[in-house]
């Protein structure tokens, strides 16, 4: 590696000509080999990211259903947005499931992960246990959900029937249908959140815990007055992370209630995908894609710079 | 993103998963108090995939009775059979597995070579290639499904398995991790083969790839979980039965099949198992991947 790098501080000027002549062509051919390697990987990735990202903005401001001449409209698909009631909806389900779903994912991961850290009996199987829902995918998560929710002779309902308690309608309910998505949205990403706690856990200095316990504190005192001060950076990095991932909710909703009861799940994704893929407005899905895009940077934006003021960086 | 965190949570991650889970004996006696908690928890996680197995085991009668038995009167293979003679299950099966192999196979490659590249070669323009493959990842699908799709039809790639592969022929974070692999690798072993003679392909091939097997098999595995699970962009882009992944032929049942709920959990077991199994063999390399996969994006 060392004989491809060129001198730090030259001026190419001050060279004989023979010498420039070799780094011309020893930068030639560093470039050619270097670009061997990564470019298959760049131009697939790039081809398939920075163009259309592009290309959907420019989309954003035309009116195209895909078959006729495409018209430019300037900002209306962006002004139409903000008149759709159906748009708003969709913001509304989707900051519902995110304040649902976030809280409650980070906590439940950092529970999890503080149960899991000790060596017990059995922590393989609790452990794999946790973890194994991970891989199940959106339809397959879909189809349990419709399975086990089922108010006629879903499991749940059925616990909820011996027990004499009133039965619900869970994804028949516009009130809870929401709810049954972000609790099985948990099953499946608790091992995310609760892996990731886990491995800052035991980066937590030993001596620190040591400490607080010989100045008497209890272990509630020393779990939220010194571990969790420590975990700050990655509560932050999962926060971001659980919030972009609830903001983008399109999967589950698809495989479940596919935006109903009364429309009460549809998300912005599913608003994008019915306008883009059913009525074939690709200026107006391309404006609702930019407009979640914008989102997500604004909030990414505000709790990096929220936590930095607060002194705590992840990022 | 957050090259520092992210770093640091992989490395604790795999010392978690190499970390004995079995108590020592001694201490194993006294019985924790955390085992009424976390029992009780483990049994709720494990909930949905045992009424999956019970269900696609049970008559598909029983199911939709009412008030339903919590345990079938008899186990039957009524909903496999019925699966495998009325679906085209085998066929989305094997898309599916040329799609994740195809899938594997070409991340592996690709994204070693430009990790490789990027970390250790000096050449014009690697600054800002990498940069701009970095913010890829700050893109969401969702902005990219809509141009991705006329580009796709424009290059008659729709309705095809080509059009669930080619999205996955590489990915920014595939790159991202080998990048990192290979920036912690000692340098000196290259200068040696340098030294030796060995060209960079050479060194790359023989010397450092042989090194990789660790973050090779974390690449496979997020690899393997995107491309065999993933539904929105197979939904987009497929419409032909031929072509349906497994993710979509099932997604497709509840509309098709909707009372015969074992033939919908038979499916469901075909899908997900294999994905299971492998999660059981190879855990600790999963659990290396999740810190991962959650930045597919």
């Amino acid at each position: 590696m060392a004989n491809t790098a060129a001198p730090a501080i030259r001026r190419p000027g001050s060279e004989p000509a023979d010498k420039r002549r070799v780094r011309r062509t020893r930068g030639l051919k560093s470039a050619l080999t270097g670009w061997s390697f990564v470019a298959p990987a760049t131009i697939i990735i790039l081809g398939l990211s920075i163009f259309p990202a592009v290309w959907a903005f420019i989309l954003s401001l035309q009116s195209w259903d895909g078959f006729s001449e495409a018209t430019f409209v300037g900002g209306a698909n962006y002004a139409q947005l903000v008149s759709d009631a159906d748009f708003w909806n969709a913001v509304g389900n989707t900051f519902g499931y995110t304040i649902l779903f976030v809280p409650a994912s980070v906590l439940l991961g950092l529970f999890l992960a503080v149960a899991l850290n000790r060596r017990i009996r059995w922590m393989g199987f609790y452990r794999t246990a946790i973890f194994v829902p991970f891989v199940a995918s959106a339809a397959s998560t879909g189809i349990l959900s419709t399975y086990l929710f089922s108010p006629q002779f879903g499991l749940v309902n059925n616990v909820l029937r011996v027990l004499h308690l009133p039965q619900q309608g869970w994804l028949d309910d516009p009130h809870q249908a929401m709810l049954v998505i972000a609790i099985m949205s948990l099953w499946g990403s608790a091992a995310f959140t609760t892996v990731i706690y886990l491995a800052a856990l035991q980066d937590v200095p030993a001596e620190l815990i040591e400490a607080a316990r010989i100045d008497g504190a209890n272990p509630w005192q020393t779990f939220w007055r010194i571990v969790w001060p420590q975990l700050a950076p990655v509560t932050v990095f999962v926060t971001i992370w659980q919030t972009i991932q609830a903001i983008q909710l399109f999967d589950l909703v698809y495989t479940t209630t596919r935006g109903g009861p009364l429309d009460a799940t549809k998300t912005i994704v599913y608003f994008l995908y019915e306008k883009a893929f059913r009525s074939l407005q690709f200026g107006y899905g391309s404006a609702a894609a930019y407009v979640l895009f914008a989102a997500t940077l604004l909030i990414t934006i505000f709790v990096v710079v929220y936590s930095r003021r607060k002194g705590t960086e992840a990022f | 993103m957050s090259n520092s965190v992210l770093a640091e949570v992989v490395t604790s991650s795999e010392q978690i998963a190499a970390q004995p889970s079995a108590a020592p004996r001694k201490r194993g006696r006294r019985l924790s108090g955390w085992h009424f908690v976390l029992f009780p928890i483990a049994l709720l996680f494990l909930i949905p995939f045992i009424q999956m197995a019970l269900a696609s085991f049970s008559p598909a009668k029983e199911l939709v009775a009412f008030p339903p038995p919590f345990i079938p009167s008899h186990l039957t293979i009524d909903g496999y059979v019925q699966l495998f003679g009325q679906t085209d299950i085998l066929l989305w099966l094997g898309n599916t597995i040329l799609v994740s192999g195809t899938a594997i196979v070409s991340n592996l490659v690709l994204c070693s070579l430009a990790g490789y590249g990027f970390a250790r070669l000096k050449f014009a323009g690697r600054n800002l290639g990498f940069l701009m493959i970095l913010a890829t990842i700050m893109i969401p699908t969702q902005l990219l499904m809509i141009p991705t799709y006329i580009l796709f039809a424009t290059l008659g790639l729709l309705n095809g398995l080509g059009a669930a592969i080619v999205p996955w022929l590489a990915t920014a974070f595939g790159i991202f991790l080998m990048r990192q692999f290979f920036l912690s690798l000692p340098a000196e072993l290259e200068e040696a083969g340098a030294i030796d003679g060995c060209n960079r392909w050479q060194i790359f091939f023989r010397i450092v790839l042989p090194l990789a097997r660790p973050a090779l098999a974390t690449l496979a595995i997020f690899t393997l979980l995107g491309a065999w699970n993933d539904l929105v962009w197979p939904l987009i882009a497929i419409n032909n039965q031929q072509s349906f992944t497994l993710q979509l032929g099932i997604a497709n049942f509840q509309g098709a099949h909707q009372t015969n709920w074992s033939l919908i959990m038979a499916g469901n077991v075909v899908a997900t198992l294999p994905l299971i199994l492998f999660f059981l063999f190879a855990q600790r390399q999963f659990i290396a991947t999740m810190t991962f996969s959650g930045l597919k994006g």
